[in-house]
């Protein structure tokens, strides 16, 4: 059914913080790895080892670039399904194999009604939904609900692969909707934001805005010493000391 | 947004077999069309052939065709399904017209109504058809009120020469069906200009800052993409045509779909009836070309919100 409940009991998403990611791509990989066996597999690629590979992916990171001069920044970006409570994607959808969940506000695609058509990519905002041209049908982000609710996995098991994967602890799983839960908090204490939040799909994952940078004055007019340079080594010897020196400097 | 050229047969044929219905089933039912046998079985023949090209030519573009009923449920939500029921409910009353005019020669009273409610339902179809693209507010191109009813002018335009064409053909001309159909030509090209001055002025809405929520802390500037090669998104929703070439395509549509067809409905209103029937035959033609055109246009001068992820300024 392609309306969307009007109300979901939960609404679990993601936090994603802007300031700690370092663009590892760790969390694609893993999203990609779980997901070709999981609930919409396979994850197809074509020509993985060619000069032109393909294939979908439901989390992509982005390197962007933010401000100008000593202030510009690297801020690296992963972007996934946003999983919004109003989003065009499922009515928009003819066979209903589009979906949101009222039990957990998880919108989802069901492999098996989907006729392939992609009005529901033209529908998302944010470029989250990806086809699948080998298996025919449209593939998107499932929260990994084949993961959070699993009681054959440890409890700890039981998050997103990309939580899981992530090595800097930069993206965080929980219930948005609800006020006291820990990813909500959070939210709270660090200014978290919607993407394109005037646009009205009212997406549930929020980000995290890179905190400012505490040497932002310094770093233009650093003035400590540089290392010496030392010259070319000439001799056998000089040449040992030399790459020993290297060694011990790695 | 890429021009899936499936999609441009369906709109352009089943358009122009739709506006044919239309007219076939209002001109029957006013008596202004003999009920002969002939010119029944070939105008239907025409209007429904076009339209059944252009539904199973929209199945081509899907990954799983033979799912494609699946698409006949979700009409509460969704005007792609609103699309195929109107679509497929439109053959009823279609059919039982046919069997009046084709095998009873009879197109007034039960049958009559039957064309007027396959008229009803063809244009319902091309609103419906306008309304998937008109209600992606992700493409602002597309989100636009004039769209559905371009899609209806042009449908009633471009089937209307084609009806014009069949009356040269059976003999059976009114002057007025051509001034009529020229104005329908004029009011599909007053619209049309009226929605490429509104996209044209429009300001754009949204920034790569807005799409990335960073536009606070400064200029936002795409450092790397997430993977080397294109994606399914940048090929789908990244196609743009460059501004040059669209203003020049602009000008061959205006030619070709209005310019051209208008003036060749007026010289059908000359005296000689073999000037008039290839004045018609040579409208269609011009028409279908300089529709498919624009239709191709329609979609490679959309531009899609989630392209400022990948470093389109704004949108």
């Amino acid at each position: 059914m392609t309306c969307l409940p009007t109300h979901t009991e939960r609404k679990l998403g993601l936090v994603i913080d802007l300031d700690t990611c370092v663009g590892c791509h760790g969390c694609a990989t893993s999203c990609k790895e779980w997901n070709t066996g999981g609930y919409s597999a396979p994850l197809s690629d074509t020509d993985p080892y060619g000069a032109d590979p393909d294939g979908a992916w439901l989390n992509r990171i982005h390197g962007y670039e933010v401000g100008d001069g000593a202030d510009s920044r690297t801020v690296h970006f992963p972007r996934s399904c946003l999983h919004c409570e109003t989003p065009d994607c499922v009515t928009v959808c003819p066979t209903g194999a589009s979906f949101k969940r009222a039990e957990d506000g998880i919108v989802l695609v069901d492999p098996d009604l989907c006729i392939g058509c992609k009005l529901c990519s033209w529908a998302c905002a944010y470029g989250a939904r990806e086809y699948d041209p080998s298996h025919g049908v449209m593939k998107k982000c499932t929260l990994c609900v084949d993961r959070i609710y699993n009681e054959h996995l440890a409890p700890e098991d039981r998050v997103p692969a990309c939580v899981r994967a992530c090595p800097t602890g930069a993206r965080h799983f929980g219930d948005l909707g609800d006020p006291d839960s820990d990813v909500s908090k959070l939210v709270a204490e660090r200014g978290g934001f919607d993407l394109l939040g005037a646009f009205g799909y009212k997406p549930v994952n929020k980000y995290l805005p890179p905190r400012e940078r505490r040497d932002a004055r310094t770093v233009a007019t650093d003035k400590t010493p540089q290392k010496q340079k030392i010259a070319a080594p000439t001799t056998a010897i000089e040449s040992l000391f030399s790459w020993v020196d290297r060694a011990l400097s790695r | 947004m890429h021009p899936a050229y499936s999609v441009i047969l369906f709109t352009t044929a089943s358009g122009a077999g739709y506006g044919l219905l239309v007219w076939l089933g209002v001109l029957s039912a006013f008596g202004v069309l003999p009920a002969d046998r002939w010119l029944g079985f070939t105008g239907l023949a025409i209007s429904l052939g076009l339209i059944t090209v252009g539904l199973l030519a929209s199945t081509f573009h899907l990954g799983h065709p033979e799912r494609a009923w699946r698409a006949f449920s979700q009409w509460r939500s969704s005007w792609l399904s609103r699309e195929g029921v109107a679509a497929v409910a439109t053959y009823v009353p279609a059919g039982l017209l046919g069997i009046g005019w084709v095998f009873l020669e009879r197109t007034d009273g039960v049958f009559a109504l039957m064309g007027l409610l396959a008229a009803a339902l063809a244009l319902v179809t091309v609103y419906c058809t306008g309304m998937i693209y008109a209600s992606l507010r992700t493409i602002r191109q597309w989100n636009q009120p004039l769209v559905p009813w371009i899609y209806i002018a042009l449908a009633l335009a471009t089937g209307g020469l084609l009806m014009l064409a069949l009356m040269y053909l059976f003999g059976t001309t009114r002057p007025w069906f051509s001034i009529l159909t020229a104005a329908l030509v004029g009011v599909a090209l007053f619209l049309k200009q009226r929605y490429w001055a509104t996209i044209d002025s429009e300001k754009k809405t949204w920034t790569i800052g807005d799409a990335t929520g960073l536009g606070k802390h400064g200029q936002v500037r795409v450092l790397d993409f997430p993977h080397t090669q294109a994606n399914f998104v940048m090929r789908e929703m990244g196609f743009a045509v460059a501004r040059n070439h669209a203003e020049k395509l602009r000008g061959y549509v205006r030619l070709l779909a209005f310019l051209v067809p208008g003036a060749l409905c007026l010289i059908t209103l000359a005296p000689s009836a073999l000037l008039g029937t290839l004045a018609a035959l040579l409208a269609v033609v011009a028409a279908g070309v300089g529709v498919a055109m624009e239709r191709w246009l329609f979609f490679a001068e959309a531009e899609h919100v989630s392209m400022l992820y990948y470093g389109r300024p704004a949108a």
